[in-house]
């Protein structure tokens, strides 16, 4: 494998840049704002993830990038050279769609050709690029195929050979993995990594999934409708969630509307009906206010005697998943709560629950869904 | 499907739906069956009937009245005369329904008022049309005066473009186009709109676009398109009396036809003429379609 793939990667060698820097691009339609003035540079050879759920704007952000949408404000400036004003087939960029678009009516050799047939690139230079790209997305015997005759993981592969043999300064991918069952997901989630690592290739990934984001990205945006929630390293957003919207999307399944009773230098006991327990305070939390409290479901623990209970919760719904049991359960104030454990739990036990404070983050409490913005857009930068 | 299980015991039988099934047999298709019955004593009985009656002429044996047909030069010719007005007809359709459906793809103010307006000819009959073209396109039409008045042509020298060939050609684009817009208009949009962008962000500029992606897809249905217009201009018959030369330029095959059936009332004659007609028509939709067959007909859904 790496034999076969060390040959095109220094073959094929992505046009390099320094920076693209995106600045207060915005789109609207209407009324409404798709996208909230996206402030973001990003660096040759960098992967990106634009996290967030379906039409928090990541789609509009993409398109606009790519020169398919027209942008309400902002300019885009690739290492200083303004290409905003460009359209799309004088960008440059290399576009995965999430349906692939695949030509139907051309074989798959022909659609990877066909961004070199468009630039005039000579035939014997042409079919040397394409074998190689071929190779590397490893569809050598399958290149005189139609899209139609290939299954969704061979479709997807062509449409990422497609968008690279251009050597494309940056690689913009629209939740490409989206169409694909669970299995061929993970496969192909190693091979875009690996074509990224061999290729160099800078690249805008979008999608919904956080698991998808967290494993291919060197940095995250999470964007909550239309506006920037937090920029960071994986760990970063992973460990520290600024707000409990990126702490939702980070795997924090639990969140509890609650009551700071006090807070004291970064720690808070936070009290609600028949909770109490001790928390982190990331962001500025003043005591008497109400808080979002963010627990991920295997850090609720079952305690071992009545004292250390933070609260109690019955268990409503317990599936087993091997290793451990995925227990939903309802508090006495009626919110619903995950939790992981490896002990047999039964739908109606009574069960004690603490949570290590450490790991219980606190949050000033959002107002709106969409409350989660961006309390600082600058450092989306 | 367990409760069908459990059954089976004491219902040895299957149903006698399911048991039809088995054979591939659906009993709602009976329902066709009035249309069928209505369709051969409308259709297929007058069509075989007056096929016996062309073998059947009054002299010259079987085929006495396909040879007469033949044989007289200015009944022939009829086969040409149509065809010279229906092929370019259709292309013409074919080929303006492209660039404005083309166009058309996308949301736009005012695009509900623009389809009405190319599509309302439609309603109009061909006798309003021709109607019309011979007021519009007569010697002392507007078309005749707006030209004299800009010295484009002598006075009392009017072009004349009605009872005469282009008469007959305007009034099939106007009757036509409205068809071919339609089918061609949708057939653009079972294009999926992401494979544009795709080339787009593959460095294809418009041009390029329509020549290599949308263009190829669209081919099949535009050939299916050109039958049928191309269908609904061979037969043509009373705009090419009523705007055109019935007796010389625009003698159609199917004047030639009624005038020998229901004029010379020499029915075996005008039965031949209609089966020589059916048998061009389906010549040239043969040659289309199998042209067609080398094209790509498949999904343009996008996904391939």
């Amino acid at each position: 494998m790496t034999d076969t793939a060390q040959t095109p990667a220094k073959t094929l060698d992505a046009q390099r840049f320094n920076e693209l820097r995106l600045q207060g691009i915005s789109r609207a339609y209407g009324a409404h704002t798709a996208l909230h003035p996206l402030d973001l540079t990003v660096r040759g050879g960098e992967f990106i993830a634009l996290l967030g759920p379906s039409g928090c704007g990541k789609t509009t952000a993409l398109n606009s990038i790519a020169g398919l949408l027209p942008l309400t404000a902002g300019s885009i400036e690739l290492d200083g050279r303004r290409i905003d004003t460009l359209p799309p087939e004088k960008r440059g960029f290399g576009m995965v769609f999430q349906n692939y678009a695949l030509f139907p009516h051309l074989s798959v050799r022909r659609n990877i050709a066909f961004g070199l047939r468009m630039r005039k690139v000579s035939k014997a230079e042409t079919e040397r690029r394409v074998s190689a790209v071929l190779d590397l997305v490893r569809l050598n015997e399958h290149a005189h195929k139609l899209p139609g005759q290939l299954s969704g993981g061979q479709q997807q592969r062509v449409a990422i050979a497609r968008a690279i043999v251009l050597e494309p300064p940056l690689v913009l991918m629209d939740e490409p993995l989206s169409n694909l069952d669970a299995a061929l997901r993970l496969d192909m989630r190693a091979e875009i990594r690996r074509i990224h690592q061999e290729f160099g290739l800078t690249t805008l990934y979008v999608t919904h999934d956080q698991e998808e984001a967290l494993s291919l990205a060197d940095r995250l945006v999470v964007l909550n409708a239309g506006r920037v929630a937090q920029v960071g390293t994986p760990s970063e957003l992973y460990e520290s969630p600024r707000s409990a919207y990126v702490a939702a999307f980070m795997g924090y399944r639990n969140i509890l509307s609650l009551r700071a009773e006090s807070v004291d230098a970064g720690a808070a006991t936070v009290v609600g009906d028949g909770v109490k327990f001790a928390g982190t305070v990331s962001a500025a939390v003043t005591a008497g206010a109400s808080v979002q409290v963010a627990v991920r479901p295997e850090d609720l623990k079952i305690a071992a005697g009545e004292a250390d209970a933070a609260f109690e919760a019955v268990a409503e719904v317990v599936e087993y998943h091997g290793r451990e049991f995925q227990v939903d359960a309802l508090t006495r104030a009626g919110s619903r709560v995950h939790l992981r454990t490896p002990e047999r739990v039964a739908p109606g036990d009574r069960l004690s629950l603490t949570v290590d404070p450490r790991r219980a983050l606190v949050f000033a409490a959002e107002n709106a869904e969409a409350g989660g913005a961006a309390e600082d857009p600058g450092e989306a930068g | 499907m367990s409760a069908a299980t459990v059954t089976v015991a004491d219902a040895p039988k299957a149903a006698l739906r399911h048991r039809l099934a088995e054979r591939g047999v659906d009993r709602t298709l009976l329902l066709l069956l009035p249309g069928v019955i209505a369709m051969a004593a409308l259709f297929c009985y007058p069509f075989i009937y007056g096929l016996g009656l062309s073998f059947q002429p009054a002299k010259g044996g079987v085929f006495g009245a396909y040879s007469a047909f033949f044989g007289d030069s200015f009944s022939e010719g009829t086969i040409w005369t149509t065809l010279g007005l229906a092929i370019p007809a259709s292309l013409i359709n074919v080929g303006l329904s492209v660039p404005i459906s083309y166009r058309m793809r996308g949301d736009f103010r005012g695009k509900r008022l623009l389809l009405t307006l190319l599509v309302v000819p439609i309603t109009l009959g061909t006798v309003l049309t021709a109607e019309g073209i011979l007021e519009y396109f007569g010697p002392v039409g507007w078309f005749n005066l707006t030209l004299q008045k800009l010295g484009l042509v002598g006075a009392g020298h009017p072009i004349t473009l009605v009872n005469d060939y282009w008469g007959v050609l305007f009034s099939l684009i106007i009757s036509g186009f409205p068809f071919a817009f339609l089918l061609t208009h949708s057939y653009l949009s079972g294009i999926h709109p992401a494979l544009e962008k795709a080339a787009a962000t593959l460095g294809a500029g418009w041009w390029q676009r329509f020549r290599f992606v949308t263009f190829p897809l669209l081919l099949p249905g535009l050939l299916t398109t050109f039958c049928l217009t191309f269908v609904l201009a061979f037969s043509v018959f009373p705009s090419a009396i009523m705007v055109g030369d019935p007796d010389g330029r625009t003698h159609v095959i199917s004047i030639e036809a009624y005038e020998q059936a229901l004029q010379n009332f020499n029915y075996p004659q005008g039965c031949a003429d209609a089966m020589i007609m059916t048998a061009a028509m389906l010549l040239v939709i043969g040659l289309v379609m199998g042209v067609r067959r080398f094209f790509y007909t498949g999904s343009t859904g996008g996904k391939g």
